[in-house]
């Protein structure tokens, strides 16, 4: 039986998983929610300058890109088996393609990281 | 035995006849009943009193044989200990095992399942043969822990029932199988891993499970073969990525 | 030998706990938008302050604070998911010679989600 290349897409579906059972919830309640409509937090916590010194900064550059990287790569994983389980022919093979999506969406904040300086 | 209490229940079947039906139909048959009576007696009651011709599969008739699982009420049970009163008044149905081809009523084909328990080698491979002269294999009670629940199924199939990523990918190898074969890898006695592990690092091994989990709820015997599948997808996972770090010891 | 084999059509409605797992995996759809979300706030910020800025007004319309709002409470409930099957991708864990049961492991993902989700509350304050 062939060797499967899952563990490499599992390692990252589940690091993703874990970050986002951790701390996701939060996350999209304070910049989706409490910020943009200044409840419990103040709107300009998210202004442009603050963010940029955050995305300037190496541990701010680091947990967008952990962010951004995890969820994509969690939640692509697991789009790939939702369409699967709802009889979409996807084989083995298609599951590449979610996972190369992924790896583009890693690489572009990877990318945007870089040029912000 | 035979005061019913005037209580009668409603038994909807599955019913196939591979020689005459091109697809499965119900039947609804009225069943008197006690409160001590398991569904499986149900069945009997009907097969010697209603209709003789209905099909299914017992022998122990205590939860321990595994040959009497089917659906009840889209539940995957062992008809032996599942009980009528449960289901008073609004009856209940029976399906034969989702998931497997149906041979007759509720008798489903088991060989997928079988040639799996083959394939996970379901016997202890010793590191070398030990004469009985050189006496038993020692083991300490946690070493026992390691495998014990594991070892506890009774091949009834009820988590291939539960289990959706096996009804859409037959490659599969499925929860039962998959417990059974981590209950040889965990015991101490055994050092057949290596050979194991060929399987469970493919994609019919652990990586056909999404972790749904149902499998472990409905299992007769709470084995939890979600808990052996995912426990080897981290073994899976480590050979993966140790194989470039450490030679295997014995592959 | 012939046999039947039923489908698998609309599987995810036969069990309520299918519907509460096909609710986890869907999740994946939500958290996977937000990603993007911020993917497009992060290229809008490198692109200047006007741009980042319209996309920040972009966040409060109702529209956005109804997906997050929806994407928050789904995100939760996989959290929520998460921890409860975290112990069946570990080794028994002993303390001892006793196994340490699967609740304790629940709760200790729990309680660190919430530690860390108050202490990103004060990050951003
Ligand atoms: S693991 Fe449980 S449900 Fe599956 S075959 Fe064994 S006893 Fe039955
Ligand atoms: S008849 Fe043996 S398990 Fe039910």
């Amino acid at each position: 039986m062939k060797r499967s290349n899952r563990p490499i897409f599992w390692s990252l579906f589940g690091a993703g998983g874990m970050l986002s059972a951790l701390v996701g919830p939060m996350l999209i309640f304070i910049t989706g929610i409490a910020v943009p409509l200044g409840f419990l937090l103040p709107r300009d916590t998210m202004s442009y300058e603050r963010v940029l010194a955050f995305a300037q900064n190496g541990f701010g550059k680091l947990a967008i890109f952990v962010v951004i990287g995890g969820f994509l790569f969690h939640g692509l994983h697991r789009i790939y088996h939702c369409l699967h389980e709802v009889g979409l022919p996807l084989g083995h093979g298609w599951m590449a393609v979610f996972h190369g999506l992924a790896a583009l969406g890693t690489l572009v904040a990877l990318y945007l990281l870089i040029v912000i300086g | 035995m035979n005061a019913t209490n005037g209580k009668v229940i409603a038994i909807e079947c599955l019913r196939y006849d591979p020689q005459t039906d091109d697809a499965p139909h119900y039947e609804t048959y009225q069943v008197p009943f006690t409160d001590d009576m398991s569904v499986l007696q149900g069945l009997q009651y009907i097969k010697d009193h209603l209709d003789g011709s209905l099909t299914f599969r017992w022998s122990c008739r205590m939860a321990i044989c595994g040959s009497c699982g089917g659906m009840v009420n889209g539940v995957p049970r062992l008809s032996c200990e599942t009980f009528l009163r449960d289901f008073y008044p609004e009856g209940l149905r029976v399906e034969p095992l989702t998931h497997f081809p149906i041979q007759r009523d509720l008798a489903v084909d088991q060989t997928d399942f079988l040639v799996k328990l083959r394939s996970i080698k379901p016997y202890i491979i010793p590191e070398a043969p030990k004469p009985v002269t050189e006496g038993t294999f020692l083991q300490t009670p946690q070493q026992m822990d390691e495998y014990y629940q594991y070892s506890q199924c009774i091949n009834c199939l009820l988590c291939y029932a539960a289990c959706p990523q096996y009804g859409l990918d037959r490659e599969f190898t499925g929860p039962g199988a998959l417990a059974l074969l981590h209950r040889y890898n965990a015991d101490s006695r055994d050092a057949g891993k290596a050979e194991r592990m060929e399987l469970v690092n493919a994609d019919e091994g652990v990586w056909g499970c999404t972790l749904v989990s149902y499998c472990s709820e409905v299992c007769p015997k709470s084995i939890d073969p979600a808990r052996a599948v995912n426990q080897n997808k981290v073994e899976s996972t480590k050979d993966y990525f140790l194989r470039f770090v450490a030679p295997r010891r014995n592959g | 030998m012939k046999t039947y084999t039923r489908t698998m059509n609309g599987w995810w409605r036969r069990n309520p706990f299918y519907l509460w797992y096909t609710l986890r995996e869907w999740s994946s759809f939500f958290l996977t938008a937000y990603a993007l979300v911020l993917l497009f706030g992060l290229a809008r910020l490198a692109e200047g302050a006007a741009q980042y800025e319209a996309w920040r007004a972009s966040l409060a319309s109702p529209g956005a604070v109804i997906f997050h709002a929806a994407a928050a409470l789904i995100v939760l409930y996989h959290a929520w998911t998460w921890f409860k099957v975290m112990h069946k991708t570990l080794p028994f864990l002993r303390i001892g010679a006793r196994r340490v049961p699967d609740s304790a492991i629940f709760a200790a993902g729990v309680a660190s989600s919430v530690v860390l989700s108050l202490l990103l509350l004060w990050g951003f304050a």
